[in-house]
Formats: C-alpha cells, structure tokens, sequence
C-alpha cells in the first residue's frame, strides 16, 4: 500500500502549470499553509477508520510521495509531522520508500538534513531546464547555479537524488537540450525524470501559444529529444524503467511511481489527490478551502469515484504496464490483441526477444509510439 | 363583387369549352407559390383559414429548398360574363434536371402563365420552360410579379418580355401574389385568352400521365390529362407503353383535396387510383386507355427517363448497407428516374451506384435519405457515362471510373449539352473565361435587353456537374442563371487519374478527366489528402497516376511521437478517457491497405470545398 500527499502551495504559478495548486494570493481566505499538515493529518486518520471498516486487510506502508505544488514551501518539521501520521495509522515497512518533491529554492543543509532524520529517503528536484531563457519561458524562478548544491546538500543527508527535467519548451533548441541533460548529468543523479512539455487548455502558456506571442510546441521535435535523452542517459549508466523514466540501477528506480503502473492500491490526501484502493478510484474536492471546509466538518474530502468495469481495466493495465521495462504478460492480452504481436514487432514498435519470451516490451521507437502500440494491443 | 362561381362544372359533366388548362412557368423564387396560393383562395377552393402556406408543394424538402419538385393539378372553379368555367392549374417542376417532367404537364395545358420577378427578370430556366411551351404550341400569358416591391422595374421587365415573346409591353399584365392586386384580372384573362380543350368525346379513351405520386395510405395517384373519351370509375384501365392493365379504383379531381367524381372527360385534368404500390408502374408520359376498348395510338412523346449523372452512395457505418438498400427502394416508389446498383468499393465497402437525372437531383435524393431515412452518407464525385473503345473495337458504356478499360484506348465518347447562360452584359467577359476553361465552344450570344444577355455553350456535361454553376453564381456575383439540355456526344481526349495511397489505389478517387486537366486534378486530390489524412507511424506516399505513370505525387511524414509524457498526480481516469475517446475516433476509420483514413479525409476529399486543416 502507498500514500501520496498533496501539498496545493507555490510562491508563484509557472506559466505552463495546470496542477492543483495555488499561490498564497490565489488561495484567499478559508485554507492556510500553517494549518495545512494538520488537515492533511486529519484525513489520514481519517483513512485509517474507512479502510478499517472496509474490511481490506490492513497493510502497512511501502511507499510515500510529496507532490504539489511545492512541498517543500511548508517547514520541513510539518512534512515530518504528516509522515509521522500515516507511520502511526499505518506503520511504515522498513525500507519503505519516502520522497518529496522540491523546489531548489525552497530548500536547505538544514531542511533537507531533517528530511531525512525524518525518515524522508529520497527527493526530486524540479530542475525543468539548465538554460536561463528555457526556464524564463517555463517562469521557473530557481537559479540554476542552484540545483547543484540542492543535489550536494540532499546526497550528504543520504537522500536518494532525481531530478526532473521538461523537454521541448518553445524556444529551446534542440542545443539546449543537449546543455539541460549535460548539466543534470554531471550531478549524477540517481534518477531522471524527462517530460516532453505539454500544453494544456487554459493556462498561461496556452493563451500565448494561441495569441502567436510563443511558438506552439512540436511532436516531432519532442521526438528528437527524446531519442537525444534517451541516448545520453542510456550512455551515462541511467537505464530507462518506464516511458519517461531513468535510473542508475533497479534500486534506484521510484517505487512509489511503479505502484502506479503496475495498479497497486493507493491512498492520496489532500485537495484534488487521486486514489485507488481494491479496484475503487476516487478523487477528492479540488479547492484547499473547500477540502478544508469538508475536512473541519468530519466529511469526506472525496468529489468523484469510478468503479471501472473489466474493459477499462483491461485498458489501463495494457496502456500502464506497457510504459514499464519490465512490460505486460502477452498472456494478459485478448486474442484479438495477440494477433497484433507479430506487426508490432515487424514495425520494430516492441523488442523481439522479449516478445519470444512472452512480455511486450517497447523499443525505444515503440516508447515514442506508445499510444498506437496501446490501441493496436487493445484492438481498437 | 367578387367573381367567385356560384355553381361550379361538374366533373365528367363539364363540357370541354369551360375548360382551360394552364400552368404556371416561373424562376425558383419568382413566387409561383405565392400566386398559386392567391388564386386557390380567390376561387374559394381553399379558405384564408385553411390557406397553408406555399399550399401546392407538398414534400417538406420542396418547402426547404423553395423548389418545387413534383407536380400536382387543382381544379377551381371561375365566373366570366356569368359563365361558370372550371380552371385547371397544372403545377411544373421547376429545375432543369426535370425538363422531361416539366414537358409533360406543358403537353397537360393549353397555356402557360410566364411569371417573372418584377424586380429580377427573366432566368435561364425560365426561358428554357418558356421555349418548352411555346414549341408545345401553348398560349402564352407574360406577367409581372411582385410589383409591390420597392425595386420592382415592372416597365423595363415588360419590355424585356414584350421583346422575348413578341407581344407589346402593355399587354403585360402585372401582379402581386402577396397582396392579391391583379390576380383576379388574370384569372379574367386565362379564360378570355387561353383556347379550350379539344378532343373526341366518343372516341376510345387516351390520357396523358404528367405525374405520379406515391401515397403512404393510397399507393400511386397518378395524374392525368384525358384528351379523348372519358374514363370512368370501376372499369379497367391499360397503360399503354407496357399494356398492363389495372382496375380503377378511384377516379376525382384535386380541390386541391382529392374530391372522387363520376370520371373524367375530354379536356379534363385529375387523378387516378389503382392500387399499384410502384411510380415505375404508372409512368410519367404514358398514355391511359380503356382496356376493353382500348386506343390504337399513344399520344406520343413517352420517353424512359435517362439518368445523366452517377454517383456511388455509401453509408458511413457499414451495418447501414441493408437500410440504405430498403431507403432506395422506398424513393423509388416516388421517383422513377431514380436507378441504382449495387457496387463495392475497397475503400468504402458496400453501397450502390445510383444515377441522376442531374445534380439537383443527386443533391435531393442524397438530403432525403439522410434526413427521413436517417443515414449518414458518403458520395463520390458525380461522373457523367462514357463510352469508350478499347483495342478490341469494342464499345462499353462506363458509369464508374473503375470501368474504365486498362490498357490501349482508343477512343472516348463522353455526353455534350447545350447551356443557355443569361447575365448582366458586364459578366460576359468572366462567363466566357469559365465556359473557355471547361472546353466549352461558345455557339451564340444575344442581347435580351441592352444590359442582359443569353450566352449559348456546347459543352461536356461532366465540365458541368462538378461546380460549375457554384463557379457560375460566385463569378458573377448571383446574377447569371443557367440552363442546360442533353446535346449529343464528342470523342475527348479523356484519361482516366488514379490515386494511390501508399501504392494502393482508392477507387472512390479515381476519376475520368480531360489529358490536359488530369494534372491539376492529381495535383488537387494529392494535396487536399495530405491536408486530410493524419500521419500513420509509416510514411504514407499520395501519388496521382495515368496507368502506371505517376504525374504528381505528396508524402504524409511518418508520425514520430504518439505518447502521453505522464499521468498527473495518479489521474489514472483522465489517461484512460483519452485513450476511450481516440477508440470513438478509430470506429470512423477506413483503412486503404494499412493506411487509416477518417472518414471526414474521404468526405472532405469528395466536396468541393477547401479541405479543413486536420
């Protein structure tokens, strides 16, 4: 069983940002960072009485996940304080997985050092991009110059490192890039996100995508890079696990993210965070004040669920596992779905051996293609 | 006082000197309707009350377009000089694609009311129904409509009638259908000027059939003018051009309800009932006799409807084959020029070839399917009938591009028409451009008035069916107006373009076309297709090919990244709805080889509009 804890806060929006979070001037009143970890807290004791009376084993926890939002905008004493909740909920399973998304700006020696005495075993940057005028685009504040010494300071806490990177911002050359992944490289991470830049309906960045003020972003340029990523990960000893996803070694590779692929059972606390308990996804109100509101009356914070019927989970199996290293069974597939094995390896869309061996495993083409390899599997 | 009759004339008891046929001969918008409406309240046969507008166009697509497709007569009765005559308004189609049913309700009348729009003048159609009926030998009535408008130009149109028909300008009479003024003075002259009916009471029966109509509750009404004899309820009747025979189940008149009489006698005008379900069984130019004592002549002048145009129609889902086919089938009742055959294409599947009596036609047929049978369709471009002679000496007639013989070809026929275009005088530059570029041979031209003129072109009818009179109407800003008739045949140097879609040809694109114009047609479909067809994970080549030589070609860039980058937070749902919704887009999928094209790639790829950005 996982938990994922979302923390809604950022000192500003970024202009490409369409995640459920919020500036202090956005949020007005009726939530608050200082009170948040206790509200947070109070859903997870809140969780433990739903899943007791549930009748779902009780299972402790093997991994953790921060995510915003900034977490690391509330003191590093109230992440602590939230882990310690779900510890004494649930119990946490000795070499569980805990990490925290951060912001290089918003840490420190000290803050990160606490991290880890509090039983914190992993943070992920959010570098995006080493080029000043990558990152002005993206309106990410943090200095570069900044990211390595967040990464020093973390590795001397004993914190596991990865950094995130985003790929294929307008204006960024494909030299750029390059300039990016050297950097993020030279840091020697345990771990590389890499998301190709996505633009999404009403942010900034889309309104000025459609009023010509930027260029708008291209597939086949995000192809590029990413072959380009994939090549100098692969070459500096960081094996790709999952589509969008290195690690130096299995070890390292962010557990907490496989659950999700592989449709493991999760709990997410706080404003608009997802769950999926024994078949069961739900998602929660989206606003910090109206989560709080909810919360302070001793209502679940839940907004929507869906109960997917075999067909859709049959879908997300096939469109999940298969953005894994470790791939799909082909003996998961339906028959219409196997007789589709043969030409996708003919495309050179899925690896043959692993294919001989009974597993859909995508190549690097098929990886790129990953939603045609996925519909092809499914039949449609 | 209102000359509305006190006693009208019985049916089958009228005598033929109290009778007058006339239909109407106007423009599509010239208001026919409005005026035909006038007079069935004038007359009384239809109270204000009742009045539905636009009365005599029955099917609600004729309502839609504001044309009137089939035809029907009213009988009203009408006092002169205290004479009570009964009236019969014989309706016309009035589209060019419907000459031939346009001729026989002109052969139903002794006359004709030419109405033109005071504010307008005379069109192209017009004129062409115009000289239908004075070559019938009909009397003619010029009038001017919608002289209440405020630009109406009642003068300068009479003078331009009054020139047309060699009458004097004064004897043009002027009305208004909306207000009433001047109808009942024409109502006065139709029977002062249009002859009565003549024909030979005691002999054998002959009754031209002008239409047939087929009715839910009451099979086919076929309408008839009797010219000899009479007919009369409970005998049998025979068709003359087929010598079946039929019992007459109900014979009346049209009031414009169907009024059951004791028959029908020389120089009147009303419906018959047999009981037939089938308009090809009661045939629109055939002449009725009595079966017991039949006529040894026809009338004459019967001809089996002649389709000009084809087009293939297939449904966009597939499963709608079997009701398309039983749609077809149920137009057919009520259409007898409607042909069609089954055809496969490897790019649409299963549908039917169909032929037209013209593009309006096609158009009409098309919107009637989809809107009361509910189908969705797609059409390929219309072509005209070919026939072409391979090495072999041999002829065949080619109605779909994927007849067309491989190999050596020595010789193309392809169908000619005559148009009449009428314009302003200042569109004779861009008229002639057009018709130049659609290899047209300009055979006269004459001034209807000193800023119109009527423009005459012998050209290929497949120069015409594609967008001609769009390219028409836009180049002349609306003012031209055109008409056409079958003229004959030209051997063309006539190839046919195949387009390839990664060396797979699609047969819904290949079409027959002049050498001289096979490139830019090639050139068009190659580029409107890389526009339409999204990129496959291969690369796709378009090519354009005469034969085995290729004259233009296009590329679709293989498709490089098909991948959500991340699913945010555990938004699991939001992924897998995306991946649903694309699963909706690939049911409108028709795969040519293993090219996906949507179905909007084959839709926009047939019109002839600008392809939309994919």
């Amino acid at each position: 069983m996982s938990f994922y804890v979302h923390i809604p806060f950022c000192t500003v929006r970024c202009g490409y940002c369409d995640f459920n979070t919020y500036t202090a001037t956005e949020l007005g009143n009726g939530s608050s960072q200082a009170t948040y970890a206790a509200t947070v807290g109070q859903e997870i004791g809140f969780a433990r009485g739903v899943l007791d009376r549930s009748g779902v084993p009780h299972r402790e926890i093997d991994t953790v996940f921060f995510g915003g939002g900034t977490p690391t905008l509330l003191p590093a004493s109230d992440l602590v304080s939230v882990l310690g909740r779900i510890r004494d909920e649930f119990g946490i399973k000795p070499g569980a997985e805990i990490t925290t998304e951060a912001n290089p700006d918003s840490v420190s020696r000290e803050s990160l050092r606490q991290l880890a005495d509090g039983g914190f075993t992993r943070v992920s940057f959010g570098m995006q991009s080493a080029v000043p005028h990558v990152l002005k685009v993206l309106e990410r504040t943090h200095d570069p110059a900044r990211v390595p010494q967040a990464v020093a300071w973390a590795r001397e806490a004993g914190l596991d490192v990865s950094v995130d990177l985003i790929y294929g911002t307008p204006g960024e050359s494909l030299a750029d890039w390059r300039t990016s992944i050297e950097a993020a490289l030279s840091y020697e991470p345990d771990h590389i996100s890499a998301y190709a830049l996505i633009i999404e309906d009403g942010t900034k960045l889309a309104a000025q995508i459609r009023r010509g003020e930027v260029p708008d972003i291209d597939d086949d340029d995000h192809a590029e890079k990413y072959q380009l990523a994939d090549q100098l990960f692969e070459a500096a000893g960081l094996q790709w696990y999952e589509v969008s996803n290195w690690a130096r070694g299995e070890g390292h590779a962010c557990r907490h993210n496989i659950a999700y692929w592989q449709g493991g059972d999760w709990w997410g606390a706080g404003p608009g965070a997802h769950s999926h308990v024994g078949g069961l996804r739900w998602w929660n109100v989206k606003h910090p004040a109206a989560y709080q509101q909810r919360i302070d009356g001793g209502i679940s914070p839940g907004h929507g669920r869906e109960f997917p019927d075999a067909q859709a989970v049959q879908l997300e199996r096939t469109m999940l596992l298969t953005r894994l290293s470790s791939g799909m069974q082909i003996s998961e597939l339906e028959s219409a779905g196997r007789t589709k094995v043969a030409g996708l390896i003919a495309d050179e869309l899925i690896d043959a051996k692993a294919a001989f061996a009974g597993r859909i495993v995508l190549t690097q083409r098929g990886r790129l293609l990953a939603d045609l390899v996925v519909r092809e599997l499914l039949d449609f | 006082m209102s000359p509305l009759a006190r006693t009208a004339p019985v049916p089958a008891a009228t005598d033929p000197s109290l009778i007058r046929n006339f239909c109407i001969i106007a423009h599509i918008d010239h208001g026919k309707s409005t005026l035909a409406d006038r007079m069935l309240q004038l007359t009384g046969v239809v109270s204000a009350r009742e009045m539905k507008a636009q009365y005599l166009d029955r099917m609600d697509i004729e309502r839609e377009r504001g044309i009137t497709i089939k035809s029907q007569a009213v009988r009203m009765p009408w006092e002169a000089d205290g004479t009570a005559y009964a009236l019969n308004m014989i309706d016309t189609p009035g589209h060019v694609d419907f000459t031939y049913e346009v001729s026989r309700s002109l052969a139903a009348c002794e006359g004709a009311i030419l109405l033109v729009d005071a504010a307008q003048g005379i069109e192209a159609q017009t004129l062409a129904n115009l000289y239908l009926a004075i070559e019938g030998d009909l009397t003619i009535i010029p009038v001017l409509n919608k002289i209440d408008l405020p630009n109406a130009q009642p003068e300068k149109y009479a003078a331009e009638l009054a020139n047309l028909i060699g009458c004097e300008p004064e004897e043009v009479l002027k009305v208004s259908g909306k207000t009433g003024e001047g109808v009942e003075a024409l109502l006065d002259e139709v029977i002062k000027q249009l002859p009565a009916p003549v024909g030979e009471a005691d002999a054998p029966a002959r009754a031209m059939i002008f239409d047939s109509v087929y009715d839910t509750y009451r099979g086919v009404v076929t309408y008839v003018r009797v010219v000899d004899g009479k007919l009369e309820p409970r005998e049998r009747i025979q068709m003359m051009s087929t010598g079946t025979t039929h019992e007459l189940l109900e014979i009346g008149v049209s009031s414009p309800n169907p009024i059951p009489s004791k028959g029908l006698g020389v120089g009147e005008v009303g419906y018959l009932i047999t009981g037939v379900k089938d308009v090809r069984q009661s045939k629109v130019g055939d002449t009725v006799t009595n079966s017991l004592k039949p006529a040894t002549d026809s009338l004459g002048g019967y001809e089996e409807p002649k389709p000009m145009v084809f087009s293939g129609l297939y449904p966009l889902d597939g499963t709608d084959y079997p009701a398309l086919r039983d749609a077809l089938d149920k137009l057919q009742l009520n259409d007898a020029a409607l042909i069609y055959e089954p055809e496969t294409s490897v790019a649409l599947g299963f549908g039917f070839r169909v032929g037209f009596l013209g593009l309006l036609h096609l158009e009409i047929t098309r919107q009637r399917l989809e809107s009361e049978f509910n189908l969705d369709l797609i059409s390929t471009a219309p072509n005209v009938v070919y026939e072409v002679m391979g090495e072999d000496k041999q002829l065949i007639t080619v109605t779909n591009p994927s007849e067309f013989p491989d190999g050596k070809i020595l010789e193309v026929h392809e169908p000619m028409v005559a148009a009449t275009i009428l314009a302003p005088s200042e569109f004779i530059g861009v008229v002639m451009e057009l018709c130049q570029s659609r290899r047209g041979t300009m055979r006269g031209m004459d001034y209807l008035s000193e800023d119109r003129v009527e423009m005459r072109y012998h050209l290929p009818l497949a120069e015409i069916v594609f967008d001609f009179f769009d390219q028409l109407k836009s180049r002349t800003r609306g003012y031209a107006s055109l008409d056409w008739k079958a003229d004959g045949e030209q051997v063309a140097d006539l190839v046919k373009v195949d387009i390839l879609l990664q060396g797979d040809t699609v047969d819904a694109f290949s079409a027959i076309t002049h050498r001289d114009k096979a490139y830019s047609y090639g050139t068009m479909m190659t580029s409107k297709l890389r526009e339409l067809i999204p990129r496959q994970q291969f690369e796709v080549p378009i090519q354009a090919a005469i034969g085995s030589r290729i004259i233009a070609r296009e590329n679709i860039r293989a498709i490089r990244k098909d991948v959500l980058a991340k699913c945010y937070g555990g938004d699991i749902s939001r992924k897998r709805k995306l991946l649903e919704k694309q699963k909706e887009g690939k049911k409108r999928m028709k795969m040519v080889g293993r090219v996906e094209v949507p179905q909007e790639a084959f839709i926009a790829a047939l019109s002839t509009d600008e392809p939309k950005k994919k």
